[in-house]
């Protein structure tokens, strides 16, 4: 469903990303590791257009978009439609409340009427656990429910696709387990996720699949059982150890 | 000495009460119907220019920001009372002659556009990058995300300088009483060039600018009070 192809992205002259063929199939849960500059962040922000890409295809869901041609601002909504995303430090809107910034997406790019668009809202949010917080706003939460609310959020567009980019890297470490539980409800639930972290039991548990990147390229991919028990190439192996 | 002359001769005084409130009138009049209006109505206009030259700074190509740089730069490096003087005793020379309170009008405006476009550019600036970046991973277009979630936060930004500004052009509208409009500080001259009572009758206008300078201060934190709702407080700590 997912299918990327000669994915390319320079920095002025710097090359972040080379060259990466992916593919990702329907419901399953892809899990991008590496060290940090090696490009994990970048690839991830290729994927729904906040980073365009110098070359390469990148297809989701039928819509396929060549960036070896110039790409209209149209299809790069349409990328975005697809695909939703969490950020490292949440990025909820503070100047509206739990259940204005999940149902903004709805009323101003899908253009619901409100009482629609609330109950859309309102079911996410008890998903997300936190529905009698509807009416906070984001600097009333803690990190961890901050962060489910900015799940919620994504999850309220429909993606085809959720893309988290180290969705527990801010936050205190007694609040992780909550947004994990989240990941992994959702995992369950059958969405198609591709994930950046640092929390290796997590990815060990819960991916189908798992991604090392090193220096812009995937060094080597697979199960996590072969990556991380039983990792072929040297540079993977130097990197589980200094972590581990 | 002033004070004293005052309250030694019961004359003066008599003579200095019945001008107070001869002249309070007109010159409340002059302020509902000259000074307001004008700091008003150009402050209006003003932003709306400021919101596009901001616009065209932030996001224009080449052309559109090299003029609204050029714009910014002439009216922040020439002094308003010029810039006056410009359009309503210069322009009838080019066969352009404009009344005076339209020449205020447009003169005040220009002058309030230019230096609030800095202003909104900052507020505007100061949003994080992730904000836009959230806007756009739900789908929006650059003009949704600047509607709905840029500019309700950069208003919170910019209402302290910009509340600066608009005090600061109720006060600057005196100088409108040089291209004869007959605004509070004009009729205040005339009524001290009819009485010679000039530090008594300026500091009555003084003192009603003072006053309606006062009343926007308070409105201003009401504002403010009403945009941090959602802005984090702690012990009284922001």
């Amino acid at each position: 469903m997912i299918k990327i192809r000669g994915l390319q992205k320079s920095f002025h002259d710097q090359e972040v990303i080379k060259n990466i063929d992916l593919d990702i199939s329907p419901g399953s849960v892809v899990v991008i590791i590496g060290p940090s500059g090696s490009g994990k962040s970048t690839f991830l922000r290729c994927l729904n257009g906040l980073e365009i890409p110098n070359n390469g295809i990148i297809e989701i869901d039928g819509l396929q978009l060549d960036f070896s041609k110039k790409v209209t601002q149209k299809q790069i909504i349409d990328l975005r439609r697809r695909t939703g995303m969490v950020f490292q430090n949440y990025a909820l809107f503070p100047h509206l409340t739990v259940i204005e910034n999940i149902i903004e997406g709805l009323i101003t790019v899908k253009k619901l009427p409100k009482i629609e668009a609330i109950k859309i809202g309102e079911k996410l949010l008890e998903k997300v656990g936190l529905l009698t917080h509807k009416d906070y706003y984001p600097s009333q939460l803690s990190g961890g429910q901050e962060q489910r609310v900015a799940i919620a959020r994504a999850l309220a567009m429909d993606p085809k696709v959720m893309l988290f980019d180290e969705p527990t890297s801010a936050l205190d470490p007694e609040l992780v387990n909550e947004v994990l539980k989240v990941m992994k409800d959702l995992a369950n639930e059958g969405m198609t996720m591709v994930i950046v972290t640092h929390e290796m039991k997590f990815a060990e548990e819960v991916a189908n699949e798992v991604v090392f990147f090193d220096e812009g390229v995937i060094i080597e991919h697979g199960p996590p059982s072969l990556i991380f028990h039983n990792p072929k190439k040297e540079r993977t192996k130097k990197f589980l150890s200094l972590i581990q | 000495m002033y004070l004293n002359s005052i309250f030694h001769n019961p004359e003066r005084l008599e003579r200095l009460i019945n001008i107070a409130s001869s002249s309070f009138v007109p010159l409340l009049e002059g302020a509902i119907t000259y000074t307001l209006p004008l700091t008003v109505i150009t402050f209006t206009i003003g932003l709306v220019i400021a919101f596009f030259t901001a616009l065209a700074r932030i996001f224009g190509n080449r052309f559109l920001r090299g003029i609204a740089q050029g714009y910014v730069s002439i009216i922040r490096g020439t002094p308003l009372l010029v810039q006056l003087f410009i359009i309503f005793y210069g322009l009838p020379t080019v066969g352009l002659t404009i009344s005076p309170f339209p020449s205020a009008i447009i003169g005040f405006s220009l002058n309030v556009g230019a230096y609030a476009s800095e202003i909104i550019r900052a507020a505007i600036l100061s949003i994080p990058k992730v904000q836009w970046e959230a806007a756009y991973s739900i789908g929006m277009t650059r003009s949704q995300a600047i509607r709905r979630i840029i500019l309700p936060q950069a208003t919170r930004v910019a209402i302290p300088p910009l509340s600066n500004s608009f005090i600061g052009l109720i006060k600057d509208t005196s100088l409108a009483s040089l291209i004869l409009v007959t605004e509070m500080f004009r009729r205040a001259q005339e009524i001290a060039a009819t009485n010679y009572e000039f530090l008594f009758v300026y500091s009555i206008a003084a003192f009603i600018y003072w006053v309606i300078c006062f009343i926007f201060s308070i409105i201003q934190g009401k504002i403010e009070g009403r945009l941090d709702r959602f802005v984090k407080t702690v012990g009284g700590v922001r």
